[in-house]
């Protein structure tokens, strides 16, 4: 793909070996009417070249949030970051100007968004659109862009692209517009990818197809990902890692084979459990009890406990840290961690 | 787990559904084949015969000339019987709410018939429509604009009562609404409070208290958890079992959450382009599927296990669906199947069951619409 090469940006591709993206104890809050909104409170994780990090968590959970707080793109005022670091490459985006924010954002880091009718510009042609981001981040003319256009259009496996290439966005499937939008967060070559509920408005069998482009691209560029969603089976295909997020914190991190084999959290636990499973046929499923909290009051301690068959007092008082689980020996467990009082019970027990 | 059944144990467990304990001690085929066989529920509910919609394509504004049509439903047959759930799964434009419609007869049917204890709905008005609607209910999928911001939970729920006055006398009412949400699981002193007080979760329960209130006999369910969040799902779908039990109720599930259908049905029919494409008991239709579409849908099912990434047969079919307004001649699967031959674009393939597993004894023989049906091993979905 020479398009791709001309406009590479001259970094590092899978160079220092560190980490792409880290996000050190980021904490988001909303000031609202009702009173302060905490969204996020205190989430790590990282990302490097060429892996798949799925943040994984319920509505509400902050896993958007997160995400637009890395993209720079959540409105500030209602929104306020009081503490936290993203470092992208080893720098620290919350320290820089918007000038050179802007710089990173698209070019270095894009994102793809859950609704891709409402996220395309309805009056402008998909070519003009796509074209925008060249003649933008690279000053190209119009006709230029429009032959870029074409490319990445063909890219993404859109049929008969020069001819759709003026075409609007209400003139394609939901799963072409998807496509489109993938191939709008590429159009730079962008070192890692925020995919946010890329394929939730797809139906399966077009999911399916969305989600092999995403993966083989990726493989391609070798990108990281960071792929947000609720559903554990979209997980299982395509993730290397996992971080579970419930009321704005990580509550367990894991490579995927092992979080879906021995997870450490009870919240997990009782996500897993309450997939229908064949051999559960003609009886009760299991359901986590209760509802997911209310970010405005959310409860003392371990913000799960209202929630979890193993509460105990501790639970209701004392926040559970995220830290490394270990086997029963002892011997160490490579990336994952676990914030509960009784994660040995629930990865042992 | 044990725990959580006990609260919500129904009083009579009809067999094996409810009764944790009982069901671990039997074997599991035999609580499959228990609920599998709709043994001795004699007549069906509910019958459909050949149901076709088709919304008109308009051209013109004073002299309206129809162009052409959108054939949302085109032709659909099934039977419901007392106390099953069918499950019906299918993607977006495959026509599923259509027929739920149809079935509520909110949209008046192109052609066929919808017998409700043999009486043609269809062709049904006015009081006798009315008396008929009384029985079939539904459920809708999104809690959050399926109820009236401005109505109390004590109206809405209770609303049904003034279109039937015989089912609940005036006095009588507030009770009765308070007795429903006790059913669904909500606290009765809710009754003054309003929709947006509620979680989408007990939102849907209050959709599902509005249901029961006319004791029915069928309740269609359109995507009832899809809006819901995963913790939560489990929660309804248990409510729902528990519910048909106690009151003997035939649902019809709309989903496209093919393990979810799966966990909740009887039996499955699989809809593609307002056609039904195959129909069996849900164990014929995810183990043994014989049309590719359901071959197809079954294997793109992302499947909660990261094991089975590496060793399962993906079928990833080519294209989007075709337009409804205009589809495929013969087959309307067959632009994006791999099995498709000359014979597919002439002929439409019947629902049937296919000929070369006629009178045989295999899971495989149940009805398919497709001239080269065949078992093919795929990752099940569930």
């Amino acid at each position: 793909m020479t398009i791709i090469e001309e406009v590479s940006v001259p970094s590092p591709r899978d160079g220092d070996g560190g980490p792409l993206l880290e996000v050190r104890d980021l904490h988001v809050e909303f000031h609202t009417r009702e009173g302060v909104v905490r969204a996020v409170n205190g989430v790590n994780y990282s990302v490097s070249a060429g892996e798949t990090l799925a943040v994984l968590g319920e509505s509400g959970s902050g896993k958007s949030v997160t995400a637009q707080a890395i993209m720079g793109i959540l409105d500030m005022p209602p929104a306020k970051i009081p503490q936290g670091e993203i470092r992208f490459r080893g720098q620290d985006m919350l320290q820089m100007s918007g000038e050179e924010r802007r710089k990173i954002r698209g070019r270095r880091i894009a994102m793809i968004f859950q609704d891709a009718l409402s996220s395309l510009n309805p009056v402008l042609s998909v070519g003009y659109q796509l074209g925008e981001m060249f003649r933008v981040h690279h000053g190209m003319s119009k006709k230029d862009a429009k032959a870029k256009a074409i490319e990445l259009m063909d890219r993404v496996k859109i049929p008969a692209a020069a001819a759709r290439v003026n075409d609007y966005p209400h003139q394609f499937s939901g799963g072409m517009r998807q496509r489109i939008m993938i191939a709008m967060a590429l159009a730079l070559e962008p070192e890692l990818i925020i995919a946010d509920e890329p394929t939730t408005a797809l139906d399966v069998t077009v999911q399916a197809q969305v989600m092999d482009l995403l993966a083989e691209l990726q493989r391609e560029y070798n990108m990281g990902l960071i792929l947000i969603t609720h559903d554990l089976g979209v997980v299982a295909d395509v993730a290397d890692k996992i971080a579970v997020m419930y009321a704005g914190r990580i509550v367990e991190t894991a490579p995927v084979h092992e979080l879906y084999k021995r997870p450490a959290h009870p919240y997990t636990r009782g996500l897993l459990d309450s997939i229908p499973r064949l051999d559960q046929k003609g009886q009760e499923l299991y359901a986590i009890k209760g509802l997911p909290p209310n970010l405005l009051r959310i409860p003392t301690g371990c913000a799960f406990n209202p929630r979890c068959p193993k509460a105990q007092d501790i639970c209701r008082t004392d926040v559970p840290a995220l830290l490394p689980v270990t086997e029963q020996d002892g011997g160490e467990l490579p990336g994952r961690a676990s914030a509960c009082h009784f994660w040995k019970e629930t990865l042992h027990g | 787990m044990a725990e959580l059944s006990k609260n919500d144990e129904p009083q009579d467990a009809t067999p094996n559904v409810s009764d944790v304990e009982v069901a671990e001690v039997h074997s599991e085929a035999e609580a499959v084949t228990a609920l599998d066989a709709p043994v001795d529920r004699g007549e069906p509910i509910l019958q459909v015969r050949n149901l076709v919609k088709h919304f008109p394509l308009t051209l013109g504004i004073l002299f309206k000339k129809q162009v052409g049509a959108v054939k949302a439903v085109d032709g659909i047959s099934f039977d419901l019987h007392q106390g099953e759930t069918l499950g019906i799964v299918g993607e977006s434009g495959c026509g599923k709410s259509t027929v739920a419609k149809l079935l509520m007869n909110l949209e008046q049917a192109t052609a066929g018939e919808i017998f409700y204890k043999g009486q043609d709905i269809t062709k049904l008005s006015g009081r006798a429509l009315k008396a008929v609607r009384r029985n079939i209910q539904m459920v809708f999928q999104d809690p959050y604009t399926s109820l009236n911001p401005r109505m109390t939970v004590g109206d809405i729920i209770g609303e049904p009562f003034d279109i039937h006055p015989e089912v609940a006398p005036k006095g009588d009412r507030r009770r009765k609404v308070q007795e429903l949400l006790d059913v669904v699981g909500l606290n009765p002193e809710y009754i003054n409070r309003y929709p947006h007080q509620f979680s989408g979760g007990q939102r849907q329960r209050i959709g599902i208290a509005r249901g029961l209130a006319l004791n029915p006999e069928i309740i269609i369910c359109d995507e009832p958890v899809s809006a819901l969040d995963v913790s939560v799902q489990a929660q309804v779908i248990n409510l729902m079992e528990r519910l048909q039990d106690e009151f003997n109720l035939s649902y019809i599930f709309i989903a496209h959450d093919l393990s979810i259908v799966r966990h909740i049905s009887d039996r499955v029919g699989v809809m593609y382009l307002g056609k039904m494409a195959e129909i069996g008991t849900d164990e014929q239709i995810y183990e043994h599927p014989t049309h590719p579409y359901t071959q197809a849908l079954l294997s793109a099912v992302p499947v909660p296990d990261p094991e089975a990434r590496e060793h399962r047969e993906r079928i990833i079919l080519t294209g989007d669906v075709p337009s409804p307004a205009n589809p495929p001649s013969g087959c309307r699967f067959r632009t994006r199947c791999w099995k498709a031959q000359d014979k597919c674009a002439e002929e439409v393939p019947l629902l049937a069951i296919p000929e070369r597993f006629k009178g045989a004894d295999t899971p495989a023989a149940h009805e398919s619409a497709c001239h080269f049906a065949e078992e093919k091993d795929v990752v099940h979905a569930a």
